[in-house]
């Protein structure tokens, strides 16, 4: 007799229905699963890397690139992209942007060095940021590298090193403004307002120890409004007509930085990321409209430097883990426990970030709040979000997490995850070993005398 | 555990409590429990059961009932 075959087991669950008023900002229930990245199932990922693992896909970011090339490209003739190492610096995601053009754009003197040794020629870098060493200004003009200074002191070391050593460093200045959003960022750069970045300008321009070939803004980060771009680039353009007028002198460069918000939903928001956030094009617009109506010689006018990192990287990022173990909270509320915690995905800090079934799952969803595995209260990947009922061994993956995880995540109580790139062809790549006891041992130095332990 | 006696379950998963007017929703495999408490079964002839017919292990269904009895007694269904 055939044996009664069995039917396939869903953790029993049951919850209230609330007849209360609907809330149209409800968000969907993450039961839909995503089981396969670039055609490769999420399992035979894991099985071969390990759990937790990041894995970024190649074809994404690619498609990405050229989409946001596109839209700057058909709204206006020079373009430039630098990409954003503090975005995410794994020499692989690097060296894809760098194929398709992009230049790097550095904050240290630890990131410059990674750009020249990914084979970024010098004059292709530009080296932005508050910190910048007498030993990577030196560096930086050896190389014909565009430097943006950012304070005045800043500048008097440039200028001091650039008459003794009789080269003209290639420079540009970063400028903070008002652009209608708050809060403002006034931290990095000289105001323009307060007629702070004049004062720059003039010092540079009277004493012609550097060159000052471009200006430089960054209004700030996950900027949801593309209209304080069009108050951004208005401010740049109207300072390098005023430059050519006063000194005659021609910007060739205009770096507005970057900032363009990615399809993430940032924490307190109505609206999932997806459905809030401009595309890309929507900054294009406000840019290059500006740019074009600004009144520049058509025949010189400056070139466009881009520096986003987030926009073009963050969707191209997923982090797959496994569930631990389940709980039930004191208040009734139900917790699962996964392999990632803050300490990996450092940007649950301020996303909701999008976690989704990596196997087929039944439709009954229960909200849920999601830890990581660390032995600290902080640990909260997901504060409530509703999903299926998760058994422990079974995996997820949360979505949007190419920016800023890989660079800030923590090596913290435990090792940090392998990162796996896949390719075109659909081949996976190991491009990050996880981390040993060796890795994160090796720079530490035990004294003689306690060595010896007497037990 | 035992059930209110007055809890009304249907086939798909409804469930209501006429005594506080709540109602409910259970997923398919809790619905079957629901049902086999109702039907006075003790928690050893319901983990039977399930894994009669059922792919899972008795570690497992013992917790998650154990899950379930929890939650049936913080939404007060039960007596």
């Amino acid at each position: 007799m055939k044996k009664k075959e069995k039917k396939i087991y869903e953790r029993p669950l049951i919850r209230p229905l609330n007849a209360s008023i609907s809330n149209k900002f409800g968000r969907r229930t993450e039961w839909l699963p995503l089981t396969h990245i670039d055609g490769i199932p999420v399992v035979d990922l894991i099985n071969e890397f390990g759990s937790p693992l990041f894995v970024y896909s190649e074809k994404k970011i690619r498609d990405n690139f050229m989409m946001a090339k596109r839209a700057f490209e058909t709204r206006y003739p020079k373009i430039q992209f630098a990409w954003s190492y503090k975005t995410c610096y794994l020499n692989a995601v690097c060296n894809v942007y760098h194929q398709m053009g992009s230049w790097a754009e550095v904050v240290s003197g630890f990131e410059y060095e990674k750009a020249l040794q990914n084979g970024v020629p010098g004059d292709k870098i530009i080296f932005n940021g508050p910190d910048k060493s007498k030993h990577d200004l030196l560096l930086a003009m050896k190389n014909n590298t565009l430097i943006h200074i950012d304070h005045f002191d800043e500048l008097y070391l440039l200028t001091e090193l650039a008459s003794s050593s009789k080269s003209k460093p290639r420079v540009a200045i970063r400028i903070n403004m008002d652009t209608g959003v708050y809060p403002q960022w006034d931290r990095f750069g000289f105001n323009y307002e307060n007629g702070q970045a004049w004062e720059a300008v003039n010092k540079i321009l009277m004493n012609d120890a550097l060159d000052l070939v471009g200006i430089h803004t960054h209004i700030g980060t996950f900027m949801m409004t593309p209209s304080a771009y069009a108050v951004a680039t208005a401010k740049m353009t109207e300072l390098a007509i005023q430059i050519k007028k006063k000194f005659n002198h021609i910007i060739t460069y205009i770096d507005m930085g970057g900032g363009f918000a990615s399809k993430n939903t940032l924490k307190g928001s109505y609206y999932a990321g997806a459905d809030a956030v401009p595309d890309i094009g929507e900054y294009a617009e406000a840019i290059t409209s500006a740019l074009l109506n600004a009144g520049f010689d058509r025949n010189n006018l400056p070139f466009l430097y881009l520096e986003t990192g987030r926009a073009l990287v963050d969707d191209t990022g997923f982090l797959l883990g496994t569930v631990l173990a389940n709980k039930r909270l004191a208040d009734g509320r139900r917790a699962t426990i996964l392999d990632f915690g803050v300490n990996t995905l450092f940007t649950s800090f301020w996303y909701d970030h999008k976690i989704s079934p990596a196997q087929e799952m039944g439709h009954y969803a229960e909200e849920t709040i999601l830890y990581g595995p660390l032995c600290m209260n902080i640990d909260v990947v997901r504060d409530a979000i509703s999903l299926p009922p998760l058994k422990p061994g079974q995996h997820v993956v949360a979505q949007y997490v190419g920016a800023y995880n890989i660079t800030q995540s923590m090596q913290f109580i435990t090792f940090r995850p392998a990162v796996v790139m896949i390719d075109r062809e659909g081949r996976s790549h190991l491009i990050r070993k996880r981390e040993s006891l060796d890795y994160v041992q090796k720079n530490e130095i035990l004294p003689s005398h306690l060595k010896k332990l007497n037990w | 555990m035992k059930l209110k006696k007055d809890i009304a379950i249907s086939d798909s998963g409804f469930l209501f409590n006429p005594s506080s007017g709540d109602s409910y929703t259970a997923n398919p495999i809790a619905t079957e429990i629901l049902k086999y408490m109702q039907s006075g079964f003790s928690n050893e002839q319901i983990i039977v059961s399930i894994m009669e017919s059922y792919e899972v292990e008795r570690s497992t269904i013992e917790k998650d009932l154990f899950d379930l009895e929890s939650m049936l007694s913080n939404y007060k269904l039960t007596r």
